[in-house]
């Protein structure tokens, strides 16, 4: 293939394809490349041709000034077993020391902001459990709770404690997730083994409740869709006397290994002050010292009744993030014993026939009943016009959602506040300056899931 | 008025339009050039704002203002929250960036310029981040079609 001449493979090559993109994007708006742009283009490499031009007249300045080192520029994802699903992080080299991260998301958008105004209320929650895969009662929890907020309901007594436990219990899982996964990337491979097999156990008892492994659709508008099975809070008791010990097995293995810590003690701290003006919410935010807990600070679903404490830290590196994410896995525990032991009986959903379903059975023999459930399933319910935005705690910090309506049974705007999204933009300031093999422990303690962030 | 609107107007006077309280959700509805002042307001004043939890956008074709701004500010003590809301005009809509008191405004208006169209004056990085960077349109708009397939009694709901 001769070099010199734009034939028709040169719009084969990825770097010209999305140079091109980026450079007609702008042109679209009639502006420059913006820093991002810039940095997906491949800096200044507009053509195949000139990207070999750039490189060749790089090398001869290296001739020409030994010593004098160029950047390099290296694609880490989006298909990386480091990044957490579909993250592709663009950093810029000093031999080992990065000098510039460059995020770019999108890689899993599926528009479920934009789908959400399509489908009535009550499907919506179908759509939002799938953002964050690791925590879907978090993301059904402030979508119902957004809802019930806009038609003004009650939520039962029982409804709320059911949530409080899965909600806790979903932590857990994510945390477990989480450690694992940050075992793995950081060679700590027993682990991962480990956390999944308690995982998995975790996942079999939100089969048993909902009757899915993951996406469950178990919180509904008013409460939840059915009672606890029979048998699941023994297990889940079961459970929780088995796991203090499992945790003490994860530590055992981490907290005091010398490896473990020489890869996260010191690595990647931003002060408290740069983080929120960041965003960033969660862990991560309290292991830099600032107890912004929204379960302690503004209590939703009766968290004022439960014993607890926020673990933070103030060291604000990485391993301030492990510890603060192993304590709060404990703390958890200490709240579905309390949950286990105090769990009010009563009905697990509200009793409003325009919102909530009627009981399965009473369709046999009650004539308003089935209206309502046809009415229900083929129209869906109507929310008063109004706006609300509810917040609670996920598992990687505040999860929100701003729900429009405009008095229809479809929402009007749907906006999911991720914790994954607005964390990940502290992925660059943490890793600048820092080694190559700093930005893995970062990115995993930051605990991106990235079906939050692109949504 | 509200010691938040009342911030608001102290900092910068006739900034505050309309301000009301629903569902014990704060909203104050601010001038789309006074947001900036606005924000910075409640950042450094009494209220002590700290973090923007979200900012977003919602389509309202039939409004002369089209595309409603929604910025939700919380105070991490207290976990009080207060909504600012600013219209951003129907033809070539536009607010100032609020970049320059929160770095991490960045994304969320990339997200809202991706997804609506809305310009931010002063954003340091303004360009797609969840679709391709050469896409055509702005999904989230009320007029971008879902695409999809008719199914059988569509038109029923």
């Amino acid at each position: 293939m001769t070099m010199g001449t734009a034939g028709p493979r040169s719009g084969n090559f990825p770097i010209a394809a999305e140079s091109r993109e980026a450079r007609e994007a702008a042109a679209r708006d009639g502006r420059a490349l913006t820093p991002t742009e810039r940095i997906i283009a491949g800096v200044e490499a507009r053509t195949p041709e000139e990207a070999i031009e750039r490189t060749l007249t790089n090398e001869m300045l290296a001739d020409a000034r030994p010593g004098v080192r160029q950047p390099m520029l290296i694609n880490l994802g989006p298909n990386h077993p480091s990044t957490h699903g579909v993250l592709r992080l663009i950093v810029e080299l000093d031999g080992e020391v990065v000098r510039e991260v460059t995020p770019v998301i999108g890689y899993l958008h599926t528009g479920i902001e934009k789908q959400c105004e399509n489908k009535t209320w009550w499907q919506g929650i179908t759509l939002v459990t799938r953002m964050d895969y690791l925590a879907p009662f978090a993301n059904i929890k402030a979508y119902t709770m957004s809802v019930e907020r806009l038609l003004q309901m009650e939520v039962p007594a029982r409804a709320q404690w059911i949530r409080v436990l899965l909600a806790e219990m979903n932590r857990l899982a994510s945390h477990l997730v989480w450690l694992g996964t940050s075992g793995l990337e950081l060679g700590a491979m027993s682990v991962f083994f480990y956390c999944y097999r308690e995982r998995d156990e975790m996942l079999d008892l939100f089969e048993m409740v909902s009757g899915e492994r993951m996406n469950h659709r178990y919180f509904q508008v008013g409460g939840c869709s059915d009672d606890l099975p029979p048998g699941f809070i023994e297990r889940v008791r079961a459970f929780t006397e088995e796991m203090p010990a499992r945790i003490d097995d994860y530590e055992a293995l981490l907290t005091g290994n010398p490896i473990w810590k020489d890869r996260m003690v010191g690595i990647g701290v931003l002060p408290a002050e740069q983080l929120l003006a960041l965003g960033v919410t969660g862990p991560t935010l309290r292991a830099a010292g600032v107890p912004y807990d929204l379960r302690k600070v503004a209590p939703y679903s009766g968290y004022q009744h439960f014993e607890f404490d926020v673990p933070t830290a103030t060291e604000g590196d990485c391993y301030a993030r492990y510890l603060v994410r192993v304590r709060e896995m404990r703390e958890s525990l200490r709240i579905i014993r309390q949950v286990l032991d105090g769990m009010p009986e009563g009905p697990v959903i509200a009793d409003d026939r325009k919102v909530v379903l009627p009981p399965r059975e009473e369709l046999a023999y009650s004539m308003e009943a089935l209206i309502h459930h046809f009415k229900l399933v083929s129209e869906g319910f109507t929310v008063p016009a109004g706006e609300a935005y509810v917040a609670i705690e996920s598992p990687r910090g505040e999860m929100g959602c701003y729900a429009v309506s405009d008095g229809g049974p479809r929402p009007y705007r749907i906006h999911m506040r991720d914790p994954s999204f607005v964390n990940l933009q502290a992925t660059a300031p943490l890793c600048k300056g820092g080694y190559l093999a700093d930005l893995i422990a970062i990115v995993a303690t930051l605990d991106p899931v990235m079906g939050g962030v692109d949504r | 008025m509200s010691d938040v609107a009342a911030q608001i107007e102290a900092a910068s006077p006739g900034a505050v339009v309309l301000e009301w309280e629903d569902l014990g959700e704060l909203t104050v509805e601010v001038r789309g050039d006074r947001i900036v002042e606005a924000c910075r307001a409640l950042r450094d004043g009494p209220s002590q704002y700290l973090l923007l939890s979200d900012i977003t956008c919602a389509d309202f074709p039939d409004e002369p203002g089209r595309f409603r701004m929604a910025y939700h500010l919380v105070n991490i003590a207290t976990g009080a929250r207060a909504r600012l809301r600013a219209w951003a005009g129907a033809s070539d809509p536009a607010v100032e960036s609020v970049t320059s008191i929160w770095p991490g405004a960045n994304w969320m208006e990339r997200e809202v310029y991706d997804q609506f169209g809305v310009h931010f004056h002063g954003h340091p990085d303004l360009c797609r981040i969840l679709n391709p960077l050469d896409w055509e349109g702005h999904p989230l708009r009320r007029d971008y079609p879902i695409g999809g397939e008719e199914v059988q009694f569509t038109d029923a709901v």
